[in-house]
């Protein structure tokens, strides 16, 4: 399975992939903004489509979406992004964006598959490259401003009042948020990145209550997922993305059957 | 009587609604001022009103004694639900100040210990603060304002869902952290008893201004 080049680039792109989102799918869940960041990933397909219909790479015009809508956002306040109608529209449109340039830029269909549904076969030496730069950038951010991160995602409202520079704290977040989805989509897909920001951190709640904790126990079950879904598709040839999936949502059903149980024995 | 905050002919208006014109007190360093008036006087608004004119340094008709550093707000609400994850302790740091980047340096991890003590909060500290009580929930808030070391703290209804008990152990302890920790305290509230027994004054806040009373403690 090594023999591949882009097997083992997308193992390499995996670590990266767990060290970040581990961090920003903790912060993420705390937030209460899950679906805002599915929209995210939404406007993030957009940008890539729009990155090959004027001929850029995809993912310069997914980072420049997704910052974009992230700064948007953040100056007009975050909870335009939990609004459900303002999720619904945003979602909507920017999916219809998408197909649009797809349609006018006349690449085959299949580009818009990789783009939604991710694709390991399409990394390459120069993805991983750029993929390890904006980690590094990110997890730098991430140490720099840790406390600060995780005081305004685990008590918005305390922060808010007590916390300097809150509001920029707040900006912050959703431009490493654009940033984080804008990487992962590579391997996962643009419709499927929630599922690493999301579902193992909501799982993690259920058996860790340390910060530390948490953040480390989220990486387990995101390379797990990550490496285990490249593993199987390896071997069936079916989707990546599917067996990731399918793993997170497993995690998460054990996390709530976990949950349950302790409930009932009290 | 040095104080800690006074304001002069103060009017403030909502959008369509006028609260308060030429409000003026003086609130007294070192003392607990319950600030009290009927539903919808603006209580909150006018504590929100002179955060935002310290943070502003604007000393047109409120003169602070205290930087904004030191001040810590409590608001009524909070995103706390059942199942938040988190455990006290965690939440009590994030009031921490001169952070390190993932971990607490032993002098801060002392002092956060200490204050989880005179909050009796130790021994449930590694609780997730989703589990706790209504009376151990206010006091990990309080908790957390203590550690940034304020000079001034405002409570915003902070024993608004609590019963007897709990009210009572919370107001005995801010008056215990209060000579501890040399605060001044502003306490929202609608609570007679727990004025006359624990504020050492009221502002009392009705038709568009307010009058200060001294009260229990402080006769």
């Amino acid at each position: 399975m090594f023999a591949y080049d882009f097997m083992r680039y997308a193992f390499i792109a995996g670590i990266f992939i767990a060290l970040i989102c581990s961090v920003m799918g903790t912060f993420v869940v705390a937030r209460q903004t899950s679906f805002f960041t599915h929209t995210l990933s939404e406007i993030g397909f957009s940008g890539a489509s729009f990155g090959i219909f004027i001929g850029i790479s995809p993912l310069a015009g997914m980072l420049t979406f997704t910052t974009a809508s992230a700064l948007l956002i953040g100056m007009s306040g975050e909870r335009l992004g939990r609004r459900e109608a303002s999720i619904s529209v945003f979602s909507g449109l920017f999916l219809g964006l998408g197909i649009l340039f797809l349609s006018l830029s006349d690449k085959q269909a299949n580009y818009a598959t990789s783009i939604l549904f991710g694709s390991i076969v399409g990394i390459d030496r120069n993805d991983i490259e750029v993929l390890i730069a904006l980690s590094i950038l990110l997890l730098l951010t991430i140490t720099i401003l840790f406390k600060r991160l995780a005081y305004n995602s685990f008590d918005s409202q305390g922060a808010q009042y007590n916390q300097r520079f809150n509001k920029t704290i707040s900006i912050i977040f959703l431009v490493m948020l654009a940033l984080t989805i804008s990487i992962t989509a590579q391997i996962v897909g643009a419709l499927l990145i929630f599922v690493l920001l999301t579902i193992p951190a909501s799982a993690t709640k259920y058996f860790a209550h340390r910060l530390y904790q948490m953040i480390v126990l989220n990486f387990i079950f995101i390379l797990a997922g990550v490496w285990l879904g490249l593993y199987f598709s390896y071997l069936t040839d079916w989707p990546v993305s599917f067996f990731i999936t399918v793993i997170e949502a497993l995690i998460y059903g054990a996390a709530i059957a976990k949950d349950h149980l302790a409930n009932h024995q009290k | 009587m040095k104080s800690i905050l006074s304001v002069h002919n103060l009017d403030l208006s909502i959008p369509n609604r006028k609260l308060f014109s030429n409000l003026s007190f003086e609130i007294a360093q070192g003392s607990l001022t319950c600030i009290t008036g009927e539903n919808g006087v603006g209580k909150t608004t006018l504590v929100k009103h002179l955060l935002q004119d310290l943070a502003n340094n604007y000393t047109v008709h409120t003169v602070f004694n205290v930087k904004r550093d030191e001040v810590q707000y409590v608001p009524q609400l909070r995103n706390i639900d059942d199942e938040y994850p988190l455990c006290i302790k965690d939440f009590v740091a994030f009031g921490l100040k001169k952070r390190n980047f993932f971990w607490n340096r032993k002098p801060l991890n002392e002092k956060l210990e200490q204050i989880l003590t005179e909050t009796k909060l130790t021994r449930i500290k590694d609780q997730p603060l989703g589990k706790a009580s209504g009376g151990e929930k206010q006091r990990a808030y309080l908790a957390q304002a203590l550690c940034a070391d304020p000079k001034l703290l405002i409570l915003d209804e902070a024993t608004a869902s609590l019963d007897t008990t709990n009210k009572h152990e919370l107001l005995q302890m801010l008056r215990e952290v209060m000579q501890q920790h040399g605060l001044t305290i502003l306490f929202i509230t609608h609570d007679p008893e727990l004025i006359e027994q624990y504020a050492d004054y009221e502002l009392h806040l009705e038709d568009q201004t307010g009058v200060l009373l001294e009260k229990g403690a402080k006769k």
